[in-house]
């Protein structure tokens, strides 16, 4: 590869990760600066596809491999591919995702570099790459360097914009072949479940919360012969329509805090903070969270945040641009209703 | 079965973080053990219970890292080893998965090695995936499930837990997880547990103990800082109904243009 940036698209039976674009647009930065061009990959079932995309958002140059050993996403056969393609490059990107993450950190470990994974910036200053990386859950931030080329990056979901497409620029994507032989990778695939769908935490533009307040409303009544928890769940499943109700009418998802998700009123892959996902909406809604520092940690970047809490003094109101002191069961209905009204939904 | 855990001490989540002049401190705030890694524990000693063996907790970090591997041998580990030198200050992933690999070679006839997702402090989620590498052994990482796991045939089967749901994955023993929360709650130290712990001897190895010359760490982060104050001035909107309030709330949040 002469090109100083390679940018791997995760891609998945022709349908590209839309992150990967960011991390091609981080790329092309780079490439900006640093001078040359940028090569995009995409690996696996549909991968062609996808590499002629690569070319229309700005790509200089599209590989893809459509090997059997890619078909399904691997981790061992994927960075043996990406090594061998990055050797005497100056960076690799690659989108925050799963097998982003992954393959870049293995395939540091093939070229003896370095690896920045779920970064929020890049600049370059005398000619070396400088990554903006939040640690501790972003309560702090690291400007880090590596010394070893090429060096792996990840980019943080929504962090970097996504370049314009534009489907006059074309050319024809190149295949390569792979690294590995079947014979040589010790893992095997054997089956994949689909979850329920819906948009997803990582890439919403909008998410709307609920924490343990949602099963607080001493109003409803459950039906009969509930325990208590059941009964509580009922109510906190009640709290949760009104909560989904807001974040349909405004295309978003669901968040939860953890002690929601840990009453068992909602599914753990909801749960944003430390220990769950960390989240960057423009708009985040908290209905009935408290706003604890594990909390905070994984939503404090949103552009706008809105409390609505039943109790003035929660901490969630100190980092909230519009809070409402009340009760979410009134609240988010009326919400959920004005914005219908306007948005024309 | 031979089963290794490797556990991180990180400052516990509810620290609060500053830099004063280049330093980072937490403060008041206990180190605890990495509350990921508990997981990996947890499945450890799952299998442990199931296939019988022993689990054997690493960390590497200064002294005070042997505390998280007390609170690993109290859940129920077997043994313990921490791995600590100084010229381990400041590594890098990779270098601390090398230095991870060399100690699990040093074991011997591991089965395999659960870590957590990631630790909380640098947010990295990548050590296992280059150990894995480093070892030649599967990397199988986010698990959720063990759904399989024979020691005769040498084989695992897991569940994956991945961005658009979960992936079942077949691989070779010796092999590498790193377990996520779906995986079930990890278990609280036992009163027996923790007298055991607080008795006993976790024995240190440094590099020359590993075989290992210091690793070179090639990423480094010369400036932590504090992050830019958001200047954020909350406005409360108040009424007289619920739809007054909602009516003004609308407004305001498409004046700012994020929908
Ligand atoms: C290691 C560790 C990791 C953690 N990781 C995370 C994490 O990733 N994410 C996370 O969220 N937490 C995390 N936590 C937990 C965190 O410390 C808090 O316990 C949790 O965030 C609290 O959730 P909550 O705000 O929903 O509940 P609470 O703190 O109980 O708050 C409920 C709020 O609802 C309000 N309320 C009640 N009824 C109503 C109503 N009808 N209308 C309006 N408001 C109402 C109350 O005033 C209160 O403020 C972690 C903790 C630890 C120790
Ligand atoms: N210093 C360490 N000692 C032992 N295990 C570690 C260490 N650093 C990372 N790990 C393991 O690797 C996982 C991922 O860490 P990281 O890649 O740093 O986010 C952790 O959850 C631990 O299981």
């Amino acid at each position: 590869m002469s090109n100083k940036i390679l940018v791997f698209i995760d891609q998945k039976n022709g349908k590209a990760n839309q992150a990967s674009w960011e991390a091609l647009g981080a790329g092309l930065m780079l490439a900006g600066k640093l001078g040359g061009g940028v090569t995009a990959l995409a690996l696996g079932s549909g991968s062609q596809q996808v590499a002629a995309e690569a070319l229309h958002y700005g790509a200089d140059e599209a590989l893809y491999c459509d090997d059997a050993t890619l078909a399904d996403y691997r981790a061992e056969p994927y960075a043996s591919l990406v090594s061998s393609l990055a050797r005497g490059a100056e960076a690799v990107l690659f989108p925050t995702t799963t097998a982003g993450r992954e393959v870049a950190a293995m395939a540091a470990v093939d070229l003896d570099t370095g690896v920045m994974p779920d970064v929020t910036a890049l600049e370059v200053e005398g000619g070396q790459i400088v990554a903006t990386r939040p640690v501790y859950a972003g309560k702090l931030i690291a400007k880090t360097v590596c010394s070893a080329k090429p060096v792996m990056i990840t980019t943080r979901i929504r962090a970097f914009a996504k370049p314009t497409a534009d489907a006059s620029r074309s050319g024809s994507p190149r295949a390569v072949a792979p690294a590995v032989s079947e014979a040589d990778i010790t893992t095997r695939v054997t089956g994949y479940t689909g979850s329920a769908g819906g948009v997803s935490l990582n890439d919403a533009a909008v998410i709307v919360s609920g924490g343990r307040g949602v099963s607080n409303n001493p109003k409803l009544s459950p039906p009969a012969g509930l325990d208590e928890k059941q009964a509580e769940i009922w109510r906190a499943q009640q709290g949760f329509r009104l909560v989904g109700d807001l974040a349909s009418v405004l295309g978003g998802a669901v968040g939860a805090s953890r002690a929601a998700v840990d009453a068992g009123y909602i599914p753990y892959e909801h749960q944003v903070g430390q220990t769950g996902k960390v989240v960057s909406p423009d708009l985040y809604i908290a209905a009935g969270i408290s706003g604890a520092i594990q909390h905070q940690a994984g939503m404090r970047t949103s552009k706008v945040i809105v409390a609505i809490n039943k109790d003035p003094e929660a901490p969630i109101f100190k980092m909230a641009r519009f809070g409402v002191v009340g009760d979410l069961y009134e609240i988010l209905p009326a919400l959920t209703e004005a914005l219908r009204k306007r948005l024309g939904k | 079965m031979k089963i290794v855990v490797c556990v991180k001490q990180v400052p516990d989540s509810a620290a609060k973080m500053t830099v004063e002049n280049g330093q980072v401190s937490w403060g008041e705030a206990p180190l605890v053990i990495n509350p990921w890694d508990e997981y990996a524990v947890e499945a450890a000693l799952v299998q442990k219970e199931a296939h019988g063996g022993d689990v054997i907790a690493v960390s590497l970090g200064g002294e005070s890292a042997k505390e998280a591997l007390k609170h690993a041998l109290a859940m129920g580990c077997s043994e313990a080893v921490l791995i600590s030198d100084p010229a381990l200050a400041g590594a890098d992933s990779q270098a601390v998965a090398k230095a991870l690999a060399a100690a699990i070679r040093k074991i011997g006839d591991v089965d395999l090695v659960t870590f957590g997702r990631q630790a909380i402090d640098g947010d990295m989620g990548v050590t296992a995936a280059q150990t894995a590498r480093i070892l030649g052994w599967p990397a199988l990482t986010l698990v959720s499930r063990i759904s399989q796991l024979d020691s005769s045939s040498r084989t695992i089967q897991v569940e994956r837990s991945v961005e658009d749901g979960r992936q079942v994955v077949q691989g070779k023993l010796p092999a590498v997880i790193s377990v996520v929360k779906d995986f079930g709650e990890p278990r609280y130290p036992s009163f027996m547990g923790i007298r055991k712990a607080s008795r006993a001897n976790i024995p240190t190895w440094g590099l020359g103990d590993l075989g290992l010359a210091a690793p070179v760490s090639v990423v480094s982060w010369p400036k932590v800082e504090n992050p830019p104050a958001r200047e954020i001035k909350t406005e409360i909107i108040a009424g007289s109904s619920a739809q007054e309030i909602a009516e003004q709330l609308a407004d305001k949040l498409l004046a700012e243009k994020v929908l």
